[in-house]
């Protein structure tokens, strides 16, 4: 031990670190501070932490090039000794990485953390949150796989959507005039080099300027945030009442930092890696691509904005939202920290969760997307066949056989895209059914060109077939009277 | 000789340093901006865009929408399957032609023929486009794009080479019809 220590003073006597790594280990935190609310940022760095040893670990194996990526995340899977686990880590790190730094940043917002002074640890904060996202999204670029690479086409979408620049940009953003290696060589550096030389960056500005201004205190109901006089309230707290940092505070972020370790380990060896998904071969058009949890919400957006305002949204909405953020301790620099009196605050962040939750979830289950299968693969329910006429069941065989089910399910099988058939014929009469079939309307494309008259007699008549025994269907009373009661009533069968 | 002049010539000759470093780095600057932007130069200056060959014209029976892939003609050695394009060929009546992109319009994913509907579905959104590539249903701004083709000695040409987007030269020539017979 006293080899050790004499060690140690050998090496302190010229970097002189000693000092300065007491004074900052122990300085003054508010006593209320001390608390397992406060342990997320030390976690979205440990988390961080694991991010990088894990990918230096894959870079000694993974090849970052268009033709060979996917096969060396095969041999990472398969044929090298716990390569699988590697890779599971990072990718579950990811997701972790992910939701730390959102917790943090919900924590930080309703505890009044940015406020005065700590504006520009907020605004920092914004940016670790931009770069983690981007260091999610090239991530799942580098998992060269179908799904990265028809994810690349939508970035390169919404690229070229840009006014003026648009084609221009694709060009940047894929290397060249396809998505091809230059694009995965491209966002391999970005990836690797670029955007992980800002998180760190931006991460040692953002610890020194808590280190510098001290942690937030916790926030009192009352206790209002003043410029001229919250820097002698702070000192008062911290000199008085405070507490060292170490030990008081740090076995809690120490315990949690563990726990985020455990729980991604578990996570990697119980669900395992991510991927990769079918080879990056745009050839192989039978695919469905959907991008990481993290932007599923982005991609079910992008379903239901309207086609008018779609592009002037995609492009702006990021934009301004950055911006929101960036100024928020701009606008809400002084007065109270308490969410307990920050209604709206409260408000903004239950709305921001139930959004982005709803639309992660559809984004899960894709509603709007045709079931491409559904025509081939979901036979008719037998009772939707059974005491029908000829014509009526050569119509249900139309019906499957013009993939009317890719949108459509009966019996809560199919697309649902367009409504369940299951009780249209109560919806609507026969010559509406006849008309929304033919010019098709409200979404749907026509089937006039598509099918003969023959066809589409069958299939209109068995759609009328589609209601709960003991309910008529739909009728058109006007025609009743204009026809005579009995004509009208009497069925085309 | 007083102080202060000799602190003041110190940093006159540290300014001229920074200056002189400054215009270093803006020459510096210019072949590094035009490294970065050789995608864009490229692009510009000889085109991407190129006539190809989808096979013979036995491939495509009238009538009917074949799925044809070709290489792209600007690739580099290690692009692998992805320099290979697919493409949507639309034999209209054994003279006319209609070659689609395989790149929704929306996003850009990839469409799937289906012959029993005559409908192209997008997996990703939900957009649809009836057989002549015109916008049925769902999100799509416009209708599918389309390559220029044109047929020589018995072979389908298309002019392709860039991924369309909206803006991009396959997109804003709608390709209908033959260039040259």
């Amino acid at each position: 031990m006293r080899l050790i220590g004499r060690i140690g003073s050998w090496f302190d006597a010229r970097l002189q670190l000693g000092g300065p790594i007491r004074e900052t280990a122990e300085h003054a935190v508010p006593r209320d501070s001390a608390s397992w609310f406060y342990v997320f940022g030390s976690a979205a760095l440990t988390a961080f932490g694991l991010q990088l040893v894990t990918g230096i670990l894959l870079a000694t194996v993974y090849v970052p090039s268009a033709g060979e990526a996917w096969n060396s995340l095969q041999v990472l899977n398969h044929d090298i000794a716990l390569g699988w686990f590697i890779r599971a880590l990072h990718g579950w790190g990811s997701n972790f990485m992910v939701a730390i730094v959102l917790i943090h940043m919900t924590q930080v917002f309703l505890f009044g953390a940015y406020k005065y002074p700590r504006e520009l640890t907020w605004m920092l904060g914004v940016m670790l949150l931009l770069v983690t996202l981007g260091m999610a999204f090239t991530g799942q670029v580098l998992r060269f796989d179908q799904d990265a690479y028809w994810g690349l086409g939508i970035g390169a979408s919404i690229a070229s959507r840009v006014p003026f620049a648009g084609p221009w940009l694709v060009n940047l953003l894929l290397g060249g005039p396809i998505i091809a290696g230059a694009t995965l060589s491209r966002f391999f550096a970005m990836h690797v080099f670029l955007i992980p030389g800002l998180l760190i960056t931006f991460v040692c500005l953002h610890v020194l300027l808590v280190l510098t201004l001290g942690v937030n205190e916790w926030p009192v109901p009352g206790r209002i945030v003043r410029r001229a006089t919250y820097l002698r309230e702070y000192h008062q707290l911290t000199h008085t009442k405070g507490v060292p940092f170490v030990p008081f505070a740090v076995w809690k972020d120490i315990l949690f930092s563990g726990f985020v370790l455990l729980s991604i380990a578990g996570c990697a060896v119980f669900f395992g890696p991510f991927g990769p998904g079918g080879p990056p071969d745009p050839t192989i058009i039978q695919t469905a691509p959907r991008p990481d949890f993290f932007f599923l919400w982005i991609y079910a957006l992008l379903a239901f904005l309207p086609p008018a305002v779609e592009t002037t949204l995609i492009l702006t909405a990021p934009v301004v939202g950055i911006a929101l953020l960036l100024l928020l301790p701009f606008f809400a620099g002084e007065g109270e920290k308490s969410w307990k009196r920050r209604p709206i605050a409260v408000f903004v962040v239950l709305l921001a969760a139930v959004t982005l939750g709803s639309f992660t979830q559809l984004g899960l289950h894709t509603p709007w997307s045709p079931v491409m299968d559904a025509w081939s693969s979901m036979p008719i329910p037998r009772e939707y066949l059974h005491g029908r006429t000829a014509l009526e069941r050569r119509g249900a065989i139309v019906f499957q056989e013009k993939q009317c089910r890719n949108c459509h399910s009966l019996d809560g099988q199919g697309g649902k895209r367009g409504p369940a058939l299951d009780q249209v014929a109560l919806r609507l009469t026969r010559d509406q059914l006849v008309r929304q079939v033919i010019q098709g309307g409200g979404n749907m494309p026509a089937y006039g060109k598509n099918l003969s008259p023959a066809e589409a007699t069958a299939v209109v008549a068995f759609l009328h077939t589609l209601h709960p025994e003991g309910q008529a269907p739909a009728r058109d009373a006007a025609q009743d009277v204009a026809l005579g009661a009995d004509q009208a009533r009497t069925p085309l069968r | 000789m007083s102080v202060d002049t000799v602190v003041s010539r110190r940093a006159v000759l540290a300014k001229i340093g920074l200056a002189f470093n400054f215009v270093v780095g803006a020459i510096l600057a210019v072949p590094i901006v035009r490294y970065l932007m050789s995608p864009v130069a490229r692009g510009r200056t000889g085109g991407y865009l190129d006539w190809l060959s989808l096979g013979g014209l036995d491939q495509f029976p009238a009538g009917q929408t074949r799925l044809a892939t070709y290489r792209n003609p600007v690739r580099n050695g290690w692009d692998g399957e992805t320099a290979d394009i697919p493409c949507w060929v639309r034999n209209i009546d054994g003279q006319n032609f209609q070659v689609f992109a395989i790149n929704c319009a929306h996003l850009g994913c990839p469409v799937r023929w289906f012959q029993q509907s005559n409908l192209f579905m997008c997996p990703c959104h939900g957009g649809v486009y009836y057989q002549d590539g015109s916008h049925a249903s769902g999100p799509p701004p416009r209708g599918l794009f389309q390559y220029t083709y044109k047929v020589e000695d018995g072979k389908l040409l298309i002019k392709a080479g860039e991924t369309p987007t909206t803006g991009s030269p396959t997109a804003s020539s709608k390709g209908n019809g033959p260039s040259c017979a």
